[in-house]
């Protein structure tokens, strides 16, 4: 039992005991908790920009250096917190973020129930919808403005109609989900359609239903900034058109930087409530459990 | 349009009938396929029916027929005296799968034909009942699970309260353990028959397994296909109750092997 020779680290052998021929080896990466792997790439990434632009790869003006950018998020970050200028800005676009999310929600909602449980919406309807969702939604955006104006309207439209599309798919796919046993029960207890959409469908479908609202939020917010390149308008996103005008690059991106927590915390919230309402489902995605 | 059936005695065990089929066809519009053919078959009270058959004769469309699901082209399909038009309150019905749903707790599950047919206050009323029913199978103290929580017997146990809680007339049972591992099987078919006893119902069971049909059944009604019709109906007089340990004894083997010889017989055709 103490054939050694097949043990290619024999000379530590005396730790694992008599027995052990063939020890278990452990991946470095398994051995490395997630924040400090995570810490280096940030690290690497931060000192890959430091190089690039401290030794005069790039132009200060197509990029600026790292300190450069965290001084103006710190200045940016002041203007938000003493309510300044900023501060309304970033609020007006939350409010098209806010708008255009809950009408897409309503809209999408409903329009994907009629597809997912008539079965002329599917045959008739679910084809353009498919149709118009492959197109470059985005370039609806003059259109927008033009038929809306300037104001927060024509944004707010752009956001919706560009985060309705996957709460439709995923609604419909959702009342899909069921499957055959579920539906037999269903019709061996005599329930009426309703009561099957209700009671069975929607809730089997809620975890689609929550996928395409996660791809909406997403979609939401880069409808309103978009608007707002394309519309004008007193919101963050003029702001970045502004300050990218003036190759103000250090401004531009402490503003990307603020409006992505926005982003972030609208998908957070739609997780959020996704855990408390689908209590039994359990993402697979793991990039938030591990 | 009389296949030569045939009929052994079949000795009807106990009670009055309770469901009667009379000369059930069954024509898929669609294609054209016969899926039934002259079905005759009753279910006497208190009695358990399998029915096996390979796949394609015709058991699943039997079994959909008798649950109400679809209507048959031709014939009387009578249950309790009334004839069977759609589903019904006094249908019992178990499928493969436990399908309880996930939202629900295992009572919540339990009480759903209720909240379907009567409301929440209903179900409401019938709490007691669901508790009683669980402590028959064996889960009590799990009301308020989840059935994520649920071992696959322990789900399929949950899903025989759901089907016993509307108290029907006849239950339906649709390969109702085929998912469970063999161990799990075989308790789940003795805890079946003592459910059986103790409501005094009246089953129908479809099956693949021979044994399995055998070691539960009064009578079993062997199906052929193409066109799907009724082969023979095989009585088993072995006493009850049954045990596992019968299936070791000569008789058991007898009966094993007679129906799949009378199985293999269609397989020519």
């Amino acid at each position: 039992m103490t054939d050694l020779t097949n043990n290619p680290s024999s000379a530590d052998s005396a730790d694992y005991g008599e027995d052990t021929v063939w020890v278990q080896e452990i991946a470095f990466i398994d051995s490395v908790p997630r924040w400090i792997a995570m810490t280096f790439v940030f690290l690497v990434f931060i000192g890959t920009w430091q190089f690039v632009t401290s030794f005069g790869f790039v132009s200060p003006i197509i990029l600026p250096t790292p300190l450069e950018t965290l001084l103006d998020m710190i200045f940016v970050g002041k203007n938000l917190v003493t309510g300044g200028y900023m501060l309304t800005s970033l609020w007006i676009t939350m409010l098209e973020v806010f708008y255009g999310f809950a009408l897409a929600i309503a809209i999408g909602f409903t329009l994907g129930v009629l597809v997912g449980e008539t079965a002329f919406g599917e045959k008739a309807v679910m084809p353009y919808l498919v149709a118009i969702d492959t197109m470059p939604k985005v370039a609806f955006a003059p259109l927008f403005v033009a038929w809306l104006g300037f104001g927060i309207e024509s944004k707010v439209a752009l956001a919706a109609f560009i985060a309705t599309f996957p709460i439709v798919v995923g609604t419909a796919a959702g009342l899909h989900a069921a499957d055959e046993n579920a539906r037999m029960l269903f019709k061996t207890m005599g329930a009426t359609r309703m009561q099957t959409l209700i009671k069975m469908k929607l809730p089997m479908g809620l975890p689609q239903i929550f996928t395409g609202l996660k791809i909406g939020a997403v979609g939401v917010m880069a409808g309103a900034i978009t608007g707002e390149f394309l519309g004008g308008g007193k919101g963050f996103g003029e702001l970045i058109r502004i300050a990218a005008s003036q190759l103000n690059t250090p401004r531009v991106f402490s503003l990307i930087f603020y409006l992505s927590f926005v982003g972030l915390a609208l998908y957070l919230v739609v997780q959020f409530t996704q855990r408390k309402v689908v209590f039994w489902h359990k993402e697979r995605v793991g990039s938030h459990d591990g | 349009m009389s296949t030569a059936l045939a009929y052994k005695e079949t000795g009807a065990p106990l009670g009055a009938p309770v469901y009667e089929l009379n000369r059930v066809s069954k024509t898929y519009a669609r294609n054209l396929v016969v899926a039934l053919e002259d079905v005759d078959l009753t279910l006497r009270h208190g009695s358990f029916t399998s029915v096996i058959g390979s796949s394609g004769c015709g058991k699943s469309t039997l079994l959909k027929i008798m649950a109400g699901l679809i209507p048959p082209t031709q014939g009387r399909v009578v249950l309790q005296g009334e004839p069977v038009t759609g589903p019904r309150r006094d249908i019992g019905m178990m499928f493969q799968q436990a399908t309880l749903f996930p939202w629900k707790t295992a009572v919540e599950n339990i009480l759903l034909p209720i909240e379907i047919r009567d409301g929440k206050a209903a179900a409401k009323a019938a709490l007691g009942r669901a508790n009683k029913l669980l402590d028959m199978v064996g889960l009590q103290g799990f009301e308020n699970v989840y059935p994520n929580e649920l071992s696959g017997g322990m789900a399929q146990r949950a899903s025989i309260c759901r089907m016993l809680i509307t108290e029907p007339a006849v239950l339906l049972l649709d390969e109702p353990f085929s998912a469970l591992d063999e161990l799990s099987r075989d308790m789940m078919n003795m805890e079946l028959q003592r459910i059986c006893r103790e409501q005094d119902a009246t089953a129908f069971l479809v099956t693949h397994s021979i044994q399995e049909a055998v070691i539960l059944s009064d009578e079993i009604v062997v199906m052929k296909p193409r066109p799907g019709r009724v082969a023979e109906i095989v009585k088993v007089d072995l006493p009850r109750p049954r045990t596992l340990e019968m299936m070791t004894t000569p008789k058991f083997g007898e009966i094993v092997e007679y129906i799949r010889g009378q199985l293999d017989k269609g397989e020519d055709m």
